[in-house]
């Protein structure tokens, strides 16, 4: 008979981690910024079916990196929990804070108990009555929750796009200027994943982005993809 | 082995398990007893009788506009429904509201029993939403009425009880380009209509009316208007059909579907088409018997035996 070998819970948890952020850091950045209509989501992303930001319940959004099949799973999970809580309450009753806490339950649950955790990172959203209202959540591998104010940036070189977003952003900004701020941030990396100075950063077309709101002014559902013509002439408009 | 209960807070197996994009299909595995239709079925139960549930009466429906050859949107569908309620003899509501926007592009009416028929389109409308926002994309209209009818059929139980639904649903097929209506009945039978139909306590006298008043070709406004005459006379012979309500300011809930969408048709709109009716009877029973009733006045012995 064999023992196996001891592996201190320290180590353990360090080499879970480590697993986690190496599957989240090889993916593409999604960003979320806060402006004086709502609530703006982008990443970069070609495909038109297989989405990274999606429609939750009236008001809140999600947005994830890492693994494709674990936060879809995720997502749908999402879905079914809002509308059923909505369905046994009031539609007025399911709230961004309510989602966000089973994810980070899962989430924690998966990362301490289960063999591999979940290399996702998650953002949810919920648009509010007013800006002061919004409120922004950021979902970690490991279930930590950081309740964000105006921005997050999740995925690849997310720390130093973070600093290098933060500098611009500021309240009360407009659409067209945070749409503006949000593609220069995701053009910061390169295609090789290296981080390009600032000032150099990557064109990328309208084809290749993924961007959605969620606009404080909309009746019911907030939510609302900006695609094709739509998104092109909004990011011609001069951003500052 | 049965788990014990979670009480951590994370999201439970079922939510995770990937599959259906069905709401109804979810809740049924996960909590079955949030569908209506999975109650009162133990037994023999009693019939409910009427006077003690809310009873929701006419939908009329039509289509109007053309085929499409004109390059237009095609065909689209005008859906309106009375705003009464009642329990056997009593009113039971003089606003209710039985015509709904099941998603952007379908409507759904709705008769028989109130509380069920409410809780089955509060359903629907979520079912609609809960696939549009899993798989990113719209159901197809017929995929639509059968998701409906396969909810009324679930409903059967409750039927046989004496809690029946019949809904009416309608909405514009976007592969088609054309408005579409759908009738039920209450073992979930599915049939599509063409040009108008109705249902409810007053349908029989709301489609004699659409028999004349329907044509092929009609404008928006004119198919608005067809359908506030014809529910005019529903409530003229039935007496669980609410006529307009011109003390209180009522109308009837009128809705369009076009290839733009579901238009709920404003009050003063309706106030205006409601009004022309009234007047226009007005004006006939004037010229036929002047300014008193059509029968002979007083003498209470010449009336048959009746009484008041």
């Amino acid at each position: 008979m064999t023992m196996p070998f001891y592996v201190s819970p320290e180590q353990l948890m360090k080499d879970r981690a480590d697993f986690a952020r190496k599957g989240i850091a090889r993916g593409r950045s999604v960003v979320v910024l806060v402006y004086d209509g709502g609530i703006l989501f982008a990443t970069e992303n070609p495909s038109r079916a297989l989405h990274k930001i999606s429609e939750i319940y009236d008001r809140i959004a999600f947005a994830a990196v890492g693994k494709y099949n674990e936060f879809e799973n995720l997502r749908v999970a999402g879905v079914r929990y809002a509308d059923l809580r909505g369905y046994s309450y009031d539609r007025t009753d399911v709230t961004a804070r309510g989602l966000a806490n089973a994810y980070a339950q899962t989430l924690g649950t998966v990362f301490t108990t289960e063999s591999k955790p979940l290399e996702v990172e998650l953002v949810v959203a919920e648009v509010g009555a007013t800006p002061a209202a919004d409120q922004v959540y950021r979902l970690s591998y490991d279930g930590s929750v950081a309740d964000e104010h105006g921005y997050v940036v999740m995925g690849g070189q997310a720390e130093q796009l973070g600093t290098r977003l933060g500098e611009h952003w500021h309240e009360g900004m407009a659409l067209p200027q945070v749409l503006g701020l949000a593609v220069r941030t995701l053009g910061a990396v390169g295609t090789d994943g290296t981080l390009l100075p600032a000032g150099e950063e990557r064109e990328i077309a309208p084809t290749g982005l993924e961007v959605a709101v969620l606009e404080r002014d909309r009746p019911r559902r907030a939510f609302r993809r900006l695609q094709g013509g739509a998104l092109a002439e909004l990011l011609e408009q001069p951003g500052d | 082995m049965t788990q014990p209960a979670d009480t951590s807070g994370r999201l439970p197996d079922a939510f995770l398990r990937p599959g259906s994009s069905s709401f109804v299909d979810f809740l049924a595995e996960h909590s079955p007893d949030l569908l209506p239709g999975r109650r009162l079925t133990s037994g023999a139960a009693p019939v409910v009788p009427d006077s003690l549930a809310p009873h929701a009466t006419t939908i009329v429906a039509l289509t109007f506009g053309t085929d499409g050859a004109d390059g237009g949107g095609g065909r689209g569908v005008v859906m309106a429904g009375d705003r009464r309620a009642t329990m056997g003899n009593m009113i039971a509501s003089r606003e209710m509201e039985k015509v709904f926007a099941a998603d952007a592009y379908s409507v759904v009416g709705i008769a028989g029993s109130a509380g069920v028929a409410v809780e089955l389109v509060r359903l629907f409308q979520l079912e609609l939403e809960h696939y549009e926002k899993i798989e990113g994309s719209l159901l197809s209209l017929d995929g639509k009425a059968n998701r409906l009818a396969t909810m009324i059929r679930g409903n059967l139980p409750l039927a046989l009880q004496g809690l029946a639904v019949v809904p009416l649903f309608a909405g514009y097929d976007l592969d088609r380009g054309t408005g579409r209506l759908f009738s039920y009945d209450v073992t979930g039978g599915r049939y599509e209509e063409h040009d108008h139909h109705t249902v409810g306590s007053g349908s029989v006298f709301a489609r004699g009316a659409l028999k004349k008043l329907w044509r092929p070709g009609l404008e928006a406004g004119e198919a608005v208007e067809v359908a506030v005459e014809a529910l005019y006379d529903a409530a003229d012979d039935d007496s669980a059909t609410g006529g307009p309500d011109t003390v209180r300011q009522l109308w009837p809930v009128v809705t369009t579907v076009t290839s733009a969408g579901v238009r709920h048709v404003p009050d003063d709109e309706l106030a205006a088409a409601a009004e022309r009716v009234v007047a226009e009877r007005r004006a006939a029973h004037l010229a036929a018997h002047g300014d008193r009733p059509a029968g002979p006045r007083g003498g209470s012995d010449t009336r048959g035996g009746a009484r008041a």
